[in-house]
């Protein structure tokens, strides 16, 4: 494989758009999302919490692509900065429940006399619908963006804990760990050098799904009034402001939700295509 | 097998108790003053004395824990903020609609389901296979709200067949409960069916290879006999597993549809009890939705070892 050339490179682009054509417009939706989140205020946009810059629920047109909403603000705008609200919390959620989980799913591997504990921890914390645990948590902290973020990590570490459990557990009976205890290496040593490596590929896959699953539960809690303050234009905000007036003003609700919608969806299908890629035997079970 | 269906009920009580921990950990160990938080900006000292009062916060913190397990294994739920009445009152006057629209939502999640994951398997590798996993991936995606709102719009508002809000009592007007039930089942339905569509293509898929099914190939019977007589009966048990687990997925479903939908269930308690602050019930909620599931699960296990004689412990 001498010939990197930037030629050679862009072929071999096109040819995995070629072969895998979902996954190839999952990701260009999701890095045109990325785009405009980031681009918002360039984007012709306003001020998304201005009121009456517009008249009140006038319907999609040239001017407002989006039309406005019953408080006369620019519905593309909002959903716009929207977009900024349900990536940043579906990052922030993947990231620190895989950090949290891989932790604990190590100590729960590793250390046997913790293991039960943990494991029957999880077991009652996988028993609380999430949807339900996240409003309880939002309820007695207040709302705010870090509560809301942080109720929503907090229902999605079971799952992880598990998949790394699983995956430590499997790992230690490997030769190449019998070997590394036999000649002494240090447990830490160990967990860095012989299970880590293990993990990556399979909580890539899942923190894509637990972000998908973070955008969908934080549009959910807002619109059932126990997310993001009412003020920062979410999609669940969107939604569940436009509900009262959705017999007339039916884009309101429509135009963020099937945003959302095709948010989750790039990202699902995102994680299915990086499952056939890192982990095939995952991908030979589905 | 009594001793293992005693042993399986008995399980489930550590469970239900860390459960009943966690919930009561959730108030005592967040930063801040919970009684503040749920008081609201605009409360006044006595206000949140009064709810410090009405949650125990005020008494030492192994004594709130003893007298708050107690009173629940008695069933006490504890006393609504706003109404001042028993949360299990609240939450039995509030059972019904909740009720009947998951046992809709299950019965026509699975009508659909199973036949739907059973074709896929049968004709895996085609162009149905691939239609009937896209939907799948779709169902998955798509917000339940997001669907509903589509559903209100095109089928309540544009076509204008079918009442797009409230819920109407079967034993009152049965043919009003039909058609008010109708959207919200598909609804809530829709990420179930792509959850046990896609399960049960794999089970089936994987039972499709056995020698039992080539055998009853071979001896002539029916392919549908084969399908859903020898494949299907024989991949019944991750099937029946991952219905049981979706019935969390159902349950978060159902306080979203019901707010759609605008119908007085144990969602609408739980929504209505955000806009008014009113913690106890969303307490009592999450407890009694969650031993229903861990209960519901328990009852599969054990139909397991009933029904399958392979599985014998």
């Amino acid at each position: 494989m001498s010939n990197r050339s930037p030629a050679h490179k862009s072929s071999a682009f096109w040819q995995f758009c070629k072969s895998h054509p979902f996954t190839a417009i999952a990701g260009a939706i999701l890095l045109a999302l990325i785009m405009a989140a980031i681009l918002a205020p360039y984007l012709g946009t306003v001020d998304p919490r201005k009121i009456n810059i517009l008249p009140r629920m006038r319907p999609p047109s040239a001017q407002a692509w989006f039309g406005s909403d019953q408080l006369g603000r620019d519905v593309w705008t909002r959903t716009l900065y929207g977009a900024r609200i349900s990536l940043i919390v579906g990052l922030m959620v993947a990231l620190m429940s895989i950090s949290l989980g891989l932790l604990i799913g190590m100590i729960s591997g590793y250390l046997r006399r913790l293991d039960a504990i943990i494991m029957r921890i999880m077991d009652g914390l996988m028993s609380i619908p999430g949807i339900l645990l996240a409003i309880g948590l939002v309820s007695v902290s207040g709302a705010s963006l870090a509560t809301v973020t942080i109720a929503i990590t907090i229902p999605e570490i079971p799952r992880v804990v598990r998949l790394v459990r699983a995956i430590v557990l499997s790992v230690r009976e490997e030769p190449y760990v019998e070997a590394a205890i036999a000649v002494g290496t240090k447990t830490p040593l160990i967990l860095w050098r012989h299970v880590l490596p293990n993990c990556i590929p399979p909580l890539i896959v899942q923190a894509t799904y637990v972000a998908a699953s973070a955008m969908l539960t934080e549009a959910l809690l807002s619109f059932l009034g126990a997310g993001t303050p009412p003020e920062i234009p979410s999609w669940g905000n969107m939604m569940a402001e436009g509900r009262i007036v959705f017999p007339i003003a039916p884009w309101i609700v429509l135009i963020p939700g099937c945003t959302l919608a095709l948010a989750i969806l790039a990202v699902n299908v995102l994680g299915d295509g990086l499952r056939d890629r890192l982990d095939p035997k995952i991908a030979k079970r589905m | 097998m009594v001793s293992f269906i005693l042993r399986r009920i008995l399980s489930t009580l550590p469970v239900m108790i860390i459960v009943a921990i966690v919930v009561f950990a959730m108030l005592r160990l967040t930063p801040g003053d919970p009684a503040v938080v749920i008081a609201g900006d605009q409360a006044t000292a006595e206000q949140i004395a009064r709810i410090r009062s009405n949650l125990g916060l005020d008494l030492p913190i192994h004594v709130q824990f003893f007298t708050w397990i107690g009173q629940l294994a008695q069933g006490d739920l504890g006393i609504s903020i706003f109404t001042n009445m028993p949360v299990s009152t609240l939450i039995a006057q509030r059972l019904e609609p909740t009720l009947l629209l998951s046992l809709t939502t299950v019965c026509f999640s699975v009508l659909v389901a199973v036949p739907l994951g059973v074709w896929a398997a049968w004709r895996s590798g085609t162009w149905t296979d691939r239609f009937i996993m896209v939907f799948s991936v779709l169902g998955f995606s798509f917000p339940v709200f997001v669907l509903g709102y589509v559903l209100i719009y095109q089928f309540g508002l544009t076509l204008k067949w079918l009442p797009t809000q409230g819920y109407k009592s079967p034993f009152v007007d049965p043919v009003g409960f039909l058609r008010s039930i109708i959207l919200p089942t598909i609804t809530l339905s829709m990420i179930y069916i792509a959850l046990v569509t896609r399960i049960t293509r794999a089970s089936v898929l994987e039972v499709l290879n056995e020698d039992y099914i080539r055998t009853a190939r071979a001896k002539g019977q029916i392919e549908r006999i084969v399908l859903f007589r020898h494949a299907l009966k024989n991949a019944a048990v991750p099937i029946a597993t991952i219905i049981g687990i979706g019935i969390a997925l159902l349950i978060g479903g159902a306080v979203v549809t019901e707010t759609v939908f605008n119908i007085p269930g144990l969602g609408r308690l739980v929504v209505d009890a955000i806009l008014r602050r009113d913690y106890p019930i969303i307490q009592g909620l999450i407890l009694v939705f969650s031993f229903t599931y861990i209960i519901i699960n328990m009852l599969i296990d054990i139909a397991y070892t009933l029904f399958d004689p392979r599985i014998r412990y």
